[in-house]
């Protein structure tokens, strides 16, 4: 369950920015989580209710978007999309393929009052 | 208030190689003996006030944190040239038994430190410092993984010999460890062959992360079906620049090879300079 302190760091995060900007209530907090990240969606939204509880993020929604899985395939010299980390190349079949995107962990936006 | 970070939350629990432990808020005073306990939950900041509601940029990557800590970390390590290696697996794939192992063996060659990483005990730190290695335990209480603070933190109260081996035996546990950057030159994950072959598709993050998959407990293959070729070529398939190295404390088979994998990792991460003073002082 590293989602929870996953779901820390993207509360702590949203707080900070929002004090910056002169904001105190966080209604939508917007992540990316891509599909070969080690996150789970799923256990993000679960955590991130139980963690904003008494935060400034009270009762916000998550918005979770999911960037593909890219890969590089050494036999086809090209990207190609991928779901899972082991899946074969869709174009060739080829295994051995090395990760290019959809790793990604981020906090891209917030909507904040 | 912590020196190093700032940090004033949780709880931290301390148990040093004298073997007593005791308990104080991490928020009044800072810890300085052999064992911590991050316990901690997260504290929320409520700040009242209205205004209207608008959309705030922040594009952060959200284990930026840690990742400064990380960054810390390393930058510390590399200034003493540490060869640092965070060794991840499920619980009772034998990283303490194989630490103990490499530790006597490679006795009057390297100086070696551990931070041994478990939600509770400080029986892993005990073992270790029986090799008469300094080892330093952090029980993470709820925590399923070692993030780079704890790790930091930990480093304070090692005292990291210059061209040293600092192993971080992380929290048993074939998830969660994979997303925290610790620091470390490398990942090294243990498998042991009771635990089958498909292990690397069934948890492919872990195996993506690391750069050596050790296959221990390889006197037991007799007895288990394990495919030893299988298994190296699943985690190839989640990582096609992985090592693998297959290896049993018991029989001492393939420890060569794992000592010659440290050796090569070690005369990498030296400088130029350590080197020369090493060849000399040889």
């Amino acid at each position: 369950m590293h989602e929870m302190s996953l779901c820390e760091s993207i509360v702590e995060i949203a707080e900070g920015e929002a004090r910056r900007q002169g904001l105190s209530t966080i209604k939508l907090v917007r992540i990316e989580v891509g599909a070969l990240s080690h996150a789970e969606p799923a256990a993000l939204a679960f955590c991130f209710e139980a963690v904003t509880r008494g935060t400034m993020a009270e009762g916000a929604t998550l918005e979770i978007l999911r960037p593909r899985g890219k890969a590089w395939c050494v036999d086809c010299r090209g990207e190609v999309e991928i779901a899972a980390r082991f899946d074969p190349c869709p174009n060739c079949g080829g295994a051995g393929l090395y990760v290019t995107g959809g790793e990604e962990l981020r906090v891209k936006d917030l909507e904040a009052a | 208030m912590c020196k190093v970070c700032g940090c004033g939350e949780g709880e931290m629990r301390i148990d040093g190689p004298e073997g007593h432990a005791h308990h104080h808020h991490h928020g009044q005073e800072h810890a300085h003996a052999h064992s911590l306990d991050f316990g901690a939950g997260a504290a929320g900041v409520h700040v009242p006030g209205l205004s209207q509601a608008r959309i705030v940029e922040i594009e952060q990557n959200i284990l930026a944190k840690n990742d400064s800590y990380a960054a810390d970390n390393r930058r510390r390590l590399a200034s003493r040239n540490v060869l640092a290696l965070n060794l991840v697996s499920s619980p009772g794939a034998g990283k303490t038994t194989l630490l103990v192992e490499t530790i006597k063996a490679l006795a009057g060659e390297a100086p070696v430190a551990v931070i041994e990483g478990d939600q509770e005990t400080a029986n892993d730190a005990r073992k270790i410092r029986e090799t008469g290695a300094p080892a330093i335990q952090i029980n993470t209480g709820k925590g399923c993984h070692l993030d780079a603070h704890m790790v930091g933190h930990a480093m304070d109260h090692l005292d990291l010999a210059g061209s040293s081996i600092l192993f971080i035996e992380n929290v048993g546990n074939l998830v969660c460890p994979s997303g925290f950057d610790l620091g470390e030159d490398a990942k090294v994950v243990l498998l042991s062959v009771t635990e089958g072959d498909d292990k690397p598709l069934k948890y492919p993050d872990m195996f993506a992360a690391s750069s050596l998959l050790l296959l221990t407990k390889t006197d037991l293959l007799p007895y288990v079906d394990l495919d030893v070729a299988c298994c190296a070529e699943n985690a190839r398939k989640i990582n096609p620049g992985i090592d693998v190295i297959e290896v049993s404390v018991k029989s001492g088979e393939g420890m060569k090879a794992w000592l010659d994998w440290l050796r090569r990792r070690r005369g990498a991460n030296l400088s130029p300079g350590a080197e020369r003073e090493r060849s000399a002082g040889a």
